[in-house]
């Protein structure tokens, strides 16, 4: 059947299974948004920021793990998605973003609302697309998609001048598509697997580091059953929370920055550290010179390019975590008494371990005078649903809640590591909420980043979106303003918010329910009260102000020289 | 070490942007770079040379391998491949020095391509370390302008790239 060019946009999305797209209009989309009018089988959520329906795509792809879609008009609109385009780069979410572009007989003229969005989003894309006939236009979609999802997954743009929007041609969908020069390893080698777990059972330390791959490679459960055949420590990332369970005895929750000590001595003495799905980041690693210094390290990562960018490898495995892990458990079970032997092996080293946890426990000097940010968040743990997803956005909140919450599942926490993107958590809690209707989603926000996008409070009233807003309010930049007090001699420059806002009566001039805590007694109630209010609502917390994020590993300094209490 | 590594790709706009911008995103330079559609039309042929330790090369290689539009990346640093470049330098050539730039000419098997009373503009082609050689022989006369086409390369033996 022959149709035109914004008709097959629609019918190809369709096909990908899309239902759900967040979009802003414009001049050169507007024939797009003429054919959505009739189009009854995709879903359309109108953000009040470009930028915010970046993100809620990638807060809905992260939630649910299917590839989120975002539309934006030339220009101005092309531009605002740009950190959300970045955003979603650095922490590999699968996304497809369409954006309109001036008639092709127009390009390279600074036409009105003309800019270069192929050129300035091919560093932050995986890949991306100009769209230069109609009669392309479905074949480069399902490659958009291809890419988005398949391999090391990542946001793609596509690109489509209005003329082609309007172009009519025959509409056929690729059933399927292979590209010569786009062939994501997959399987990893069988020999190195066995050689890995060789390695792995004649360990007398070893550590398992876990990254938001096993996330996206929807393989936490073949994580889990693994290391807990072998009684193996965990520790994960921030973006790996959740795919090992951090009530497992054998937890060591996060490393890095803001890790535990526990987390963190493990590294640093393991004799075999077996990465997987995590690529080494600086906040990760501390001092490279100094990690790790006496283990052999495994390496599992679809991604060729993340083995031995930063570290040293002696075994790499490239290849699905999934499949690599389901592989590992098999020749884990195929050697049974060596299995024993291990266990019996890592005994001390667990004893270790132990001792470090007994000496520096994941802890806060509690207090009822003030209200304690850590303790919001235990309550908040301890108050919601146990599937409940929780956004964050960026800052000490950020780590707060990565600390503090115990994650059990994964895809239960979006929160922009790589980038640390602030205005990222409201937005992304909304395209979670969107994707799951029914189930609680928290947003724990501070009171600076939640007014980077706070005016998606009226996207989410409007949407009938019960996201539940956490502001833990110090009324500072609080992040920078520990980073100043800790190494600028507490010179507080332009971290302090000084206006304080109103976030109740915010709350009520968007049509949502807003409550307030002040004291510690308040907490509970408040956060009691919050759930059990239907519809979005903001709960304030009007925390100790000068907290700090704790442990903290100076940037620059090895994992082991943590500041523990300042 | 300088590095010569062949990239075949899809002959499609943008794909040159994509991969010099994976050597000026890390503040590398592109020594030489020639670039040409291959036998089979739709695939070009990317030629670069460049410098830097064996690790961030490494990484180079792999992340032009991770570009969706690269087919394949061949390094020809081990000396696997034959490295050719064309060179047109245009030399004072007065009095005296016209027949040393001929007698030079001569040696490396040049060509004169064009003649004035007062310059010759020659064509040579070779390796790259020849070409070096007679610019430095050619130098002391007076250069007045030099192209080099950079350098290409083919692998030695019976087999094409595709194996
Ligand atoms: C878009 C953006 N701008 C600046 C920063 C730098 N930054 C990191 S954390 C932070 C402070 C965040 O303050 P707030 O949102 O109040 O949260 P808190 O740290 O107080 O919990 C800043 C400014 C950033 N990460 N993102």
């Amino acid at each position: 059947m022959k149709m035109n060019g914004a008709r097959i946009l629609l019918e190809c999305l369709k096909k990908e299974g899309v239902d759900l797209v967040f979009g802003y209009p414009g001049g050169t989309v507007i024939n797009i948004y003429d054919e959505l009018y009739n189009f009854k089988e995709i879903r359309h959520i109108l953000p009040r920021h470009e930028q915010a329906g970046v993100h809620a795509a990638d807060g809905y792809a992260r939630a649910t793990g299917r590839v989120g879609v975002a539309i934006a008009t030339s220009g101005p609109g092309a531009t605002n998605t740009v950190t959300g385009i970045a955003t979603a780069y650095m922490d590999s979410i699968p996304m497809v973003i369409i954006t309109g572009q001036v008639p092709t007989a127009l390009i390279g003229n600074d036409a009105f609302q003309e800019v270069d969005i192929v050129g300035i989003t091919r560093p932050c894309t995986k890949h991306n697309f100009l769209v230069k006939d109609v009669r392309e236009l479905a074949t480069i979609l399902k490659k958009a998609f291809y890419i988005a999802r398949t391999g090391r997954p990542g946001p793609v743009l596509v690109d489509i001048p209005k003329d082609v929007q309007i172009a009519q041609t025959e509409f056929s969908y690729p059933e399927s598509i292979e590209l010569r020069s786009y062939k994501p390893t997959v399987e990893g080698h069988p020999k190195q697997i066995e050689r890995a777990v060789e390695m792995i059972l004649g360990a007398k330390k070893p550590v398992v580091y876990v990254g938001g791959g096993v996330v996206l490679g929807n393989a936490a459960a073949e994580l889990t059953e693994f290391c807990r055949t072998l009684e193996l420590p965990v520790t994960t990332t921030l973006m790996g929370l959740g795919s090992f369970p951090e009530n497992d005895p054998n937890s060591l929750r996060m490393l890095g920055m803001h890790g535990t000590y526990y987390a963190n001595m493990a590294m640093t003495n393991t004799d075999v550290l077996v990465a997987v799905g995590a690529r080494f980041d600086d906040r990760v690693t501390g001092k490279l010179s100094t990690f790790a210094p006496h283990a052999r390290i495994i390496h599992i990562d679809v991604d060729p390019t993340s083995i031995k960018k930063n570290v040293r490898v002696d075994l790499p495995i490239v290849g699905d975590v999934k499949g690599v892990l389901q592989r590992m458990i098999k020749v884990a079970e195929a050697n049974k008494e060596k299995v024993a032997l291990l266990k019996e092996a890592m005994l001390p080293w667990k004893e270790e371990i132990a001792a470090w946890k007994e000496k520096h426990p994941l802890t806060y000097k509690h207090a009822s005078s003030v209200i304690k940010p850590q303790y919001v968040i235990e309550k908040l743990r301890e108050l919601s649903n146990p599937d409940a997803i929780v956004a964050t956005d960026v800052g000490q909140h950020q780590m707060w809640t990565a600390q503090f919450f115990g994650f059990t599942a994964p895809r239960t926490l979006l929160s922009s590591g790589g980038l640390g993107t602030m205005g990222y958590g409201l937005p992304a809690a909304m395209g979670a909420q969107a994707g799951f209707p029914g189930r609680q989603v928290i947003c724990v926000c501070g009171d600076g980043g939640v007014q980077m996008n706070i005016q998606e409070l009226a996207t989410i009233v409007q949407n009938r979106l019960p996201v539940k807003l956490v502001i833990l309010n110090n009324n500072f930049l609080g992040m920078v303003r520990q980073w100043q007090e800790l190494f600028f001699d507490k010179r507080y420059s332009q971290t302090c918010m000084e206006l304080p806002i109103d976030f109740i009566k915010l709350a009520e001039a968007y049509g949502a329910k807003g409550f307030q805590a002040t004291r510690h007694e308040e907490v509970e109630e408040t956060i009691k009260k919050g759930f059990a209010t239907d519809g979005p609502v903001i709960m304030e917390f009007k925390i100790a102000r000068e907290e700090k994020v704790l442990p903290m590993v100076p940037a620059g300094a090895s994992l082991n020289e943590m500041v523990l209490n300042a | 070490m300088k590095h010569t590594i062949s990239v075949l790709v899809e002959n499609e706009f943008g794909v040159l942007s994509r991969v010099a911008a994976l050597f000026s995103g890390r503040g590398f330079n592109i020594d030489s770079l020639s670039v040409a559609p291959t036998n089979d039309e739709s695939i070009s042929r990317i030629t670069l040379v460049t410098g830097g330790d064996e690790q961030v090369l490494e990484q180079i290689s792999k992340q032009l391998n991770k570009l969706v539009d690269v087919i394949k990346v061949i390094d020809f640093t081990d000396g696997s491949g034959i490295e050719r470049e064309m060179a047109l330098i245009k030399v004072t050539a007065e009095d005296e020095s016209r027949a040393e730039v001929l007698r030079i000419v001569d040696i490396f098997r040049a060509k004169i391509i064009d003649v004035t009373p007062k310059s010759y503009t020659i064509e040579a082609t070779g390796s790259p370390t020849k070409i070096d050689a007679i610019l430095e022989l050619l130098r002391p006369l007076g250069l007045k302008e030099l192209v080099r086409t950079g350098t290409v390369a083919i692998g030695r033996g019976a087999k094409g790239w595709k194996g």
